[in-house]
């Protein structure tokens, strides 16, 4: 579905993204991790258009998109959300939403209800007719996910959708994205929070200062020592090993 | 004909000193509270009609007369900063411009109210003297102005680069919440910054009246050119300001030669739109 | 709690055709076109947040392609609104393409279309084309046919047709991908974008569409006055007078506008019977106008919001 190869980015001195590959398979979860700083969302950001990499390769469905505009790539079908989540703020939350679905239907009434299905949906049902700028930290989260959904994408790139969220949130929003890749939909996540990556993802790249570091199944990386070291800082792995 | 040029540019570049002090101005305003002040021309004539007045009325001429307005002006951008455009635009970047754009058109149409559209001037010994340099005749009025607007312009720059003032005002351009945790109250800088931005119009005012007209409507002339030096020298850069400033005097003065009296002004408009589309970060600025 | 409204709206409309009085209908003329203006301006600046200080542009755009189309090329009058509806958009679409391709926006777009409309103000100042500052003369010429009307209340008609083919506009934009598109931009880019909103081109057409809507009111101007200069078609003041109605009314609403225009032509009319100086009354708007974005940002009609709410 999407294959990223040599993907680099330097602001002035720092090199945030250095030669990252990864590879999402169609119908998959693949998350990507590390700690923060690492460069993950600089990554999506040049994957979905909206930083132009240094260089690399990014590939959806067989064409190269790197160097392409956001709406384009969101017009080819792949679609991201913001860590720092973007409302429009003078608009309600239907309206939002309705956005993300006129970009498959210049029908007003269908883009309407459409939208409304994927409030319901998302859980979003009691605020529709709100302002989207009176919504709740976790309501922007999902906010941000209802609209890349209402575009009927058939990739999502979803930046730390779960940060800020208490347990039950979260719990919920694990069920909700697992049932949107059970409709179809390819999913690349960012997380931290490694209960949920363990429940969701098929597959992991961790990401650190900018180069991967390890690539596997959640179980696999949640004891590689790379890994264990690039969260906990140098000799934690040995260190946790000798109390082991 | 090498004459005429060398007139026309010398020309430029003494305007262009009082150019760039207007727009000195600016680009304070611009550097610390990151505002288009749209009001500036409109001080700018405030200013004018004040050296003015204080010439006609009580026959101080504008030179004397040159450190009460440039103090009263501070005193009047302070207040407007605090009372009304600080307060009614609550940090939004539209609402900012707006308000300034409120306050131009509130200023320009109470001076057209109180003293009618006519341009007036004053005359007094200076206002047709003039220096021989060579084969070249300088206004005198405008090598002072121009010498005059140097030294304020070096003046405002050792104020902000030498006294405590000057650097909370520069850490509250850089970082207003840095500055806050240094108990620096940014609001107060900001008026404060508005006010010396604008109380460099009281002395511009003063240096351009002696040969320059006056009229509700002249901060018009003014609002473009400022905007112009101050973006072709980098918003917020006062290297690029005073440059700026130079470079668009001569621009303006050989427009005149070239493309003759009534196209001419249009370089100034064209050097304003190409810098704009093509390096919005001017001569000086950092990229944004 | 519709039907009242309708009903007085249709009589504030169709009212002056009733009127006698040629200062009335005056009255009534000058507020509608003021209103058409100012909503030509809300298309762009209110929905689109596209705030312009130079839309007299696109006025001064359209009185010249009326005068220029009889006196050079002898046309009758009325093909001037095609023609018009062509030359307003085409600037709209090179001044939008070549701002919004540089990433203009906010207080830079802003000073970018004063600056053009400074070019066209110097450029039809002198070329020999525009009769530089001698302005054109449109010859007299009396009669529908040739779109010079003796009757204000013809005037008044054209204008109100006007207001509500841009309000139709306004509305429409509420209702459509479009305009939802267009607000998306205003609020935040990078969301649109990510969206599938191509901020170029979306920008551009709704700046186009404001522009070729504002030259309309050009060519009545032009058809009303028969006479066009520089300073008529690009001085600031229209462009400003085009951008406070829409404020004080409302911007991005669809009656805001209308509303705005009464207010103000109210105020100019009250205010010239204390003090008739051409200054005043644009005072009181500037007044207004900081009034409005200090205690009311979503304009008068917010009024109504707020109390329906
Ligand atoms: N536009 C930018 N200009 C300069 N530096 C940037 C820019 N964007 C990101 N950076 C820097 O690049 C590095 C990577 O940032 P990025 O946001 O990609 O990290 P991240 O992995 O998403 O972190 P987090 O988990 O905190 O979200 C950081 O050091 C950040 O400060
Ligand atoms: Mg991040």
């Amino acid at each position: 579905m999407l294959e990223v190869s040599g993907l680099s980015k330097r602001f002035g001195g720092l090199q945030a993204v250095r030669d990252v590959a990864l590879k999402v398979p169609p119908g998959s979860i693949t998350a990507l991790i590390g700690p923060n700083g690492a460069g993950k969302t600089t990554t999506f950001a040049m994957i979905a258009g909206f930083i132009r990499p240094d260089s690399g390769r990014v590939v959806l469905d067989g064409h190269d998109i790197a160097g392409r505009r956001p709406d384009q790539i969101a017009e080819a079908g792949m679609v991201r959300t913001f860590q720092i989540t973007q409302p429009f703020a003078g608009l309600t939350v239907l309206e939002n939403i309705r956005l993300g679905a006129f970009l498959r239907s210049a029908d007003t009434s269908a883009a309407t209800a459409a939208a409304r299905a994927v409030g319901l949906r998302l859980g979003l049902g009691p605020f529709l007719d709100r302002p989207a700028a009176a919504l709740t930290v976790a309501g922007r989260k999902r906010l941000e996910v209802a609209r890349a959904l209402a575009t009927a994408p058939r990739m999502l790139l979803l930046d730390e959708v779960m940060a800020g969220l208490n347990p039950t949130e979260i719990q919920e929003i694990v069920a909700m994205i697992r049932a949107i890749r059970d409709g179809g939909v390819t999913v690349l996540l960012i997380e931290h929070i490694m209960q949920a990556v363990a429940a969701l993802a098929d597959d992991v790249y961790v990401l650190a200062e900018g180069a991967l570091i390890a690539h596997g199944p959640p179980r696999a990386i949640a004891h590689d020592d790379r890994v264990i070291e690039a969260y906990l800082g140098r000799g934690a792995a040995a260190k946790l090993g000798a109390h082991a | 004909m090498a004459e005429i040029y060398a007139a026309a540019l010398i020309n430029g570049l003494l305007i262009g000193g009082v150019y760039a002090l207007v727009a000195l101005g600016l680009t304070l305003i611009y550097g610390v509270l990151h505002i288009v002040n749209f009001a500036h021309g409109s001080l700018l004539m405030v200013a004018m009609f004040a050296a003015w007045l204080m010439a006609e009325k009580a026959g101080v001429h504008p030179y004397a007369a040159l450190p009460v307005v440039a103090l009263a002006m501070f005193a009047l951008g302070w207040l407007l900063y605090r009372y009304v455009i600080g307060r009614v635009s609550r940090g939004e970047d539209r609402a900012i411009l707006l308000a300034t754009l409120g306050v131009a058109v509130v200023l320009d149409n109470v001076f057209l109210t109180l003293f009618g559209g006519d341009t007036r001037q004053i005359e007094s010994d200076l206002t047709f003297a003039v220096i021989e340099a060579g084969p070249l005749l300088l206004s005198v009025p405008k090598v002072i102005a121009f010498a005059v607007s140097l030294l304020l312009a070096g003046a405002l720059w050792a104020f902000m680069a030498l006294t405590d003032t000057g650097r909370a005002i520069r850490a509250v351009a850089k970082e207003p919440e840095g500055a806050r945790l240094m108990g620096i109250r940014p609001e107060r800088i900001f008026a404060l910054a508005y006010g010396i931005g604008i109380g460099c119009l009281g002395a511009a005012g003063c240096l351009l009246l002696p040969s320059f007209f006056v009229s509700p409507h002249v901060g018009n002339v003014f609002v473009l050119v400022a905007f112009t030096i101050v973006v072709l020298g980098g918003m917020g850069s006062f290297p690029g300001a005073v440059v700026g400033g130079l470079l668009i005097g001569v621009t303006e003065s050989l427009g005149g030669l070239w493309l003759g009296e009534s196209l001419g002004p249009i370089g100034i408009s064209l050097v304003f739109i190409a810098v704009l589309l093509f390096r919005p970060t001017g001569l000086f600025g950092a990229a944004r | 709690m519709k039907a009242p409204l309708i009903v007085v709206g249709l009589v504030l409309a169709l009212g002056p055709f009733a009127l006698t009085s040629q200062s009335l209908v005056n009255f009534a003329m000058l507020t509608v076109v003021s209103a058409f203006l100012g909503q030509c301006w809300n298309i762009a600046g209110g929905f689109g947040g596209l705030t312009s200080f130079g839309h007299t542009i696109f006025f001064g755009t359209g009185a010249y392609t009326a005068a220029i189309l009889q006196t050079r090329w002898g046309l009758n009058p009325w093909l001037a609104l095609p023609a018009a509806l062509v030359t307003g958009s085409l600037v709209g679409a090179a001044i939008g393409a070549a701002a919004f391709r540089a990433g203009l926006r906010g207080s830079y777009f802003a000073l970018v279309t004063l600056a053009f409309a400074e070019v066209f103000r110097v450029l039809s100042n002198s070329l020999d084309f525009t009769r530089g500052g001698l302005g054109i003369n449109i010859p007299l010429g009396m009669g529908a046919g040739n779109f010079q009307f003796a009757d204000r209340r013809s005037t008044y008609a054209v204008a109100l047709a006007f207001l509500v083919l841009a309000t139709a506009a306004a509305a429409w934009l509420k209702r459509a991908r479009f305009g939802a598109r267009l607000a998306a931009l205003r609020e935040n880019e990078d969301a649109a974008a990510a969206l599938g909103v191509n901020l170029v081109r979306t920008k551009t057409i709704a700046l186009a569409l404001s522009g070729g809507l504002t030259a309309l009111g050009g060519v009545l101007y032009a058809q009303t006055y028969l006479y066009v200069d520089p300073a008529i078609s690009f001085g600031v003041e229209r462009s400003v007078e085009m951008l406070l109605v829409a404020m004080i009314g409302g911007a991005g609403t669809v009656w805001g506008p209308i509303l705005g225009a009464i207010v103000l032509h109210i105020i100019a009319d009250v205010s010239r019977s204390w003090i008739d100086t051409p200054g005043f009354a644009p005072m009181l708007y500037g007044v207004v106008l900081l009034v409005i974005i200090g205690l009311l940002p979503r304009g008068i009609i917010g009024i109504w919001e707020r109390w329906r709410a």
